[in-house]
C-alpha cells in the first residue's frame, strides 16, 4: 500500500484499542455461534499480583539464616480446631480441588502420587471420589459441592477431610459446567447423568442457604464422619472479610480462599474475566477478618488463584496465609500446555500455553480429557514425580526466602518483610510503596 | 427396643451409639425421646435397625442413611434424609425445604405435605408425598420417583433430567424443559408399588407423569465450532 494517495501522505492505519482484534474476534465468534464463549483456566487479564511485591530481606536490624544449614520450617496443621484427626502436612502448598471428569483418571492418580510424595494433600472435584485418587493419596480432601454427584456418606467417611464448596475464584455466583464430551460412560455413572449431555453443576446447595444453615449442615456432617476430620470451606473472592467471617461463625475449621486467577474446568469467558478479585487483594480482608475474630492460626487460611512459584508461597504466607493451594500450575507441572505438542495445539487453532479449551476433551497432553487414546499419552507415574519435584521445588524457594528474612518457619513471615512496586499492590496488600512508608488507604478500616 | 432420651443425654452419643450398630447388631430396634427439634438426628445411618423418633425433628434428620428404617413421629425439618442411599425414613407430620435433596436411594415418605425444593437434585431416590408439595420440586431432579398424591407448586421439575414426577392433584406450572409425559404401563407398574410401600390408597390411573423434555440436554448452538 502506498504510502500517498495523490501526493497526500496517507495517516498511518490505525487500530482501535477499544475495538482491538482479540474483541473482534469475539464478536465474530459470538456472531457465527449464537452462544457465549467456555474455556478453562482462570482469567488471563494482567490483575495486581503477587509479582508486585518483593521482600526486603535481612539488614541490620534484621539478621539472616544461613541458606541450606539453618533449620526453616515449612510444616502446617489444618483442623485442630474441631477435629480429632486434623491434617499434618509437610508443605503448605496443597493440590486444589480438581474434578475427575474434568481430568482423567490418571491425571487425578498422578496429583495424588505427587501430592502424597512432597507430604501435602489433594483434592477431589465435582463428580465425586475416583479409587486412584483415593489409593494414591495420603491426604485426601473431599469436595462437599452443590451437585453432589458422586456424593455419598461411605466416600465422606474415607476422606482425610471435607471442604464445603461455596464458591470458586474463577467463578463466583456460578455452578460448573461440563460438556457432553466429557461425558463418558464412567463419568456419566459418577453423577448419575445421560452420558453426552451438556452438564450443568448448581450454583447453589440444594439443602442449605445462608450461614445459619451452613452451621446445620457442619454440625450434620461433622455427626456423620464423627468429629474426626477437619471441615473447610470455600469460598471464591468475592466479599472475603464478610464471607470469612460467616465461615468462621458457621463453624469452619479452615478457609479455602480463591482468587480470581483460579481456574475452572468450564465456565463463560465472560464470567471468569469479569467476576470476582484478583487474588493479591483478597487477602488481607480475609485475614482481617480472621484477627477480628481472634481466629487467625486458630482457624487457618488457604489462599489460592494463580501461585506459582516458591516466592508466591512466601508472599500469601506474609501476608497471613498458612497454606495455598495450586491449580492450574499443578497441571502444567504435569505437562498442560507444555510445546512439545505445539503441532498439535495448532491443529486445534492454537498455541502451547494459550490452549484453554479443556472442555472438549481434546487435550493433546491426555490430561483434561476422558478419551482414551489421548489419555494413554499420559504417564501417572511420571506425572506424579514431576509434580513432586515441582511442589519440592516450591517450597525450597520459599524457604530461601524465609530465611533471607531471618524466618525459621514460613509462618513467621509478615507483612513487614515486604515492599510494593506498584500503588494499586500497595494499597491491595496493605504494605508500603517501595521507597516510602505509606500505601493508599494507611489508617483505614481495611 | 433400646430407648434412647435426648433429655437425657446429648446428640453426639445418640449418633455415635447408632453408628456403632453394624449388619449383625441383635439391638434392632431403637426408639428416641425428647426429639424436640434437634438437628441431625440418626443421620448417617448403615446398619439394618429401626428408629423411632417419638416428636418433630430439626434440619437433616436421618441425613445420608443406609439400610435403616428411621420413623418420625411428628414433623421433620429442612433436608430430611438428604442424600439417603438406602433404607427407609417415614414422616408422620409434614416435611420442611429439601426433603430427600440429592438421594441416591431407598423410600421417602411423608404423610403430610412436603414444602419447597421437595426432592431437589434427587439422584435415583423414591419419595411419596401424601399430600402437597411445594415450589421448584424436583429442581435439576436426575433420577428416581417423585409421587404427589396432592398437588405441585410452581415450577415443578425445573431443569430435570431422567427423574419421573408423578402428580395426582393440580400442577400449579411445570419448570423449565419438564413436561407432562405419557404414562405408559411400565409406569403404573412403578406407581403401583411404591403407592403399596408408603401405604397410600391412591390409585395409579389417578396421576399424571410429568418428566424432561430434553431440550436443554446440550447448548442450543447456531453454528459450533
Amino acid at each position: 500500500m502506498s504510502n500517498e494517495n495523490n501526493g497526500i501522505p496517507r495517516t498511518t492505519p490505525r487500530q482501535s484499542y477499544t475495538f482491538n482484534q482479540d474483541v473482534n474476534s469475539d464478536i465474530r465468534r459470538a456472531a457465527a455461534t449464537g452462544i457465549y464463549d467456555i474455556r478453562g483456566g482462570g482469567a488471563k487479564r494482567k490483575v495486581p499480583s503477587f509479582d508486585d511485591l518483593l521482600f526486603m530481606g535481612a539488614s541490620i536490624s534484621r539478621y539472616p539464616l544461613e541458606g541450606y544449614r539453618e533449620k526453616c520450617d515449612t510444616s502446617v496443621t489444618i483442623g485442630g480446631l474441631n477435629a480429632s484427626n486434623p491434617i499434618e502436612l509437610d508443605t503448605p502448598v496443597t493440590i486444589a480441588g480438581m474434578s475427575f471428569g474434568a481430568l482423567s483418571g490418571p491425571a487425578k492418580e498422578a496429583l495424588g502420587r505427587g501430592a502424597s510424595a512432597a507430604g501435602t494433600s489433594t483434592t477431589t472435584g465435582d463428580g465425586g471420589m475416583t479409587p486412584e485418587e483415593r489409593g494414591h493419596s495420603t491426604k485426601l480432601v473431599y469436595q462437599y459441592l452443590p451437585s453432589r454427584y458422586g456424593m455419598n456418606p461411605n466416600d465422606l467417611r474415607k476422606a482425610d477431610a471435607i471442604e464445603i464448596v461455596v464458591g470458586q475464584g474463577a467463578k463466583p455466583g456460578g455452578g460448573g459446567m461440563l460438556l457432553g464430551q466429557k461425558i463418558s460412560d464412567r463419568v456419566a455413572a459418577m453423577r448419575n447423568l445421560p452420558k453426552g449431555i451438556d452438564q450443568r453443576s448448581a450454583c447453589r446447595h440444594p439443602d442449605w442457604t445462608g450461614p445459619d444453615d451452613l452451621e446445620i449442615k457442619i454440625l450434620e456432617l461433622r455427626e456423620i464422619t464423627g468429629w474426626k476430620v477437619p471441615i473447610y470451606v470455600k469460598v471464591a473472592g468475592a466479599r472475603p472479610y464478610y464471607d470469612v467471617t460467616l465461615a468462621v461463625k458457621a463453624g469452619a475449621d479452615a478457609i479455602v480462599l480463591d482468587g480470581m486467577q483460579g481456574g475452572t474446568a468450564a465456565t463463560q469467558d465472560v464470567f471468569i474475566e469479569h467476576v470476582g478479585q484478583p487474588t493479591l487483594a483478597i487477602i488481607r480482608p480475609a485475614v482481617k477478618a480472621l484477627q477480628d475474630l481472634g481466629m487467625h492460626r486458630k482457624v487457618q487460611l488457604i489462599l489460592s488463584g494463580g501461585i506459582r512459584s516458591g516466592a508466591d508461597v512466601a508472599k500469601a504466607m506474609a501476608l497471613g496465609a498458612d497454606a495455598v493451594a495450586i491449580g492450574t500450575a499443578a497441571l502444567i507441572a504435569l505437562g498442560d500446555n507444555d510445546p512439545k505438542w505445539e503441532s498439535e495445539y495448532n491443529k486445534l487453532g492454537t498455541t502451547a500455553g494459550a490452549y484453554d479449551d479443556w472442555q472438549d476433551g481434546l487435550d493433546p497432553a491426555g490430561i483434561t480429557t476422558q478419551d482414551p487414546e489421548l489419555m494413554a499419552r499420559f504417564d501417572p507415574i511420571e506425572g506424579g514425580r514431576r509434580l513432586h519435584n515441582y511442589l519440592s521445588v516450591m517450597t525450597l524457594e520459599a524457604q530461601t526466602i524465609a530465611r533471607a528474612c531471618g524466618k525459621n518457619h514460613l509462618h513467621n513471615l509478615e507483612p513487614e518483610d515486604l515492599v510494593a512496586l506498584t500503588m494499586e499492590a500497595a494499597a491491595m496488600a496493605q504494605v508500603p510503596l517501595a521507597g516510602t512508608d505509606w500505601w493508599p488507604g494507611k489508617g483505614g478500616s481495611y | 427396643m433400646q430407648t434412647f432420651d435426648l433429655a437425657d443425654s446429648d446428640l453426639r452419643t445418640l449418633n455415635s451409639t447408632l453408628h456403632a450398630q453394624n449388619d449383625d447388631t441383635n439391638q434392632t430396634a431403637w426408639t428416641i425421646e425428647n426429639p424436640k427439634g434437634a438437628h441431625a438426628i440418626a443421620c448417617g445411618l448403615d446398619a439394618p435397625i429401626e428408629v423411632t423418633i417419638k416428636g418433630s425433628t430439626g434440619y437433616y434428620s436421618a441425613g445420608m442413611n443406609q439400610q435403616a428404617t428411621v420413623n418420625i413421629k411428628g414433623s421433620a425439618g429442612p433436608g430430611v434424609a438428604e442424600n439417603m442411599m438406602s433404607g427407609k425414613v417415614v414422616i408422620d407430620g409434614d416435611a420442611s425445604q429439601y426433603a430427600g435433596a440429592t438421594g441416591h436411594g431407598g423410600l421417602l415418605v411423608v404423610k403430610g405435605n412436603a414444602s419447597s425444593r421437595c426432592g431437589i437434585s434427587m439422584k435415583g431416590i423414591n419419595i411419596v408425598v401424601h399430600g402437597n408439595i411445594g415450589h421448584m420440586s424436583a429442581f435439576m431432579a436426575q433420577s428416581g420417583n417423585l409421587v404427589v398424591c396432592g398437588d405441585a407448586g410452581d415450577a415443578l421439575g425445573d431443569s430435570c433430567y431422567e427423574a419421573r414426577m408423578f402428580v395426582r392433584g393440580s400442577v400449579k406450572s411445570l419448570g423449565a424443559d419438564c413436561e407432562e409425559k405419557e404414562m405408559r404401563p411400565e409406569h403404573l407398574e412403578i406407581l403401583k408399588d411404591l403407592l403399596e410401600q408408603a401405604e397410600s390408597d391412591a390409585k395409579p390411573e389417578e396421576f399424571k407423569r410429568y418428566g424432561s423434555a430434553r431440550n436443554l440436554y446440550n447448548f442450543n448452538i447456531d453454528n459450533a465450532y
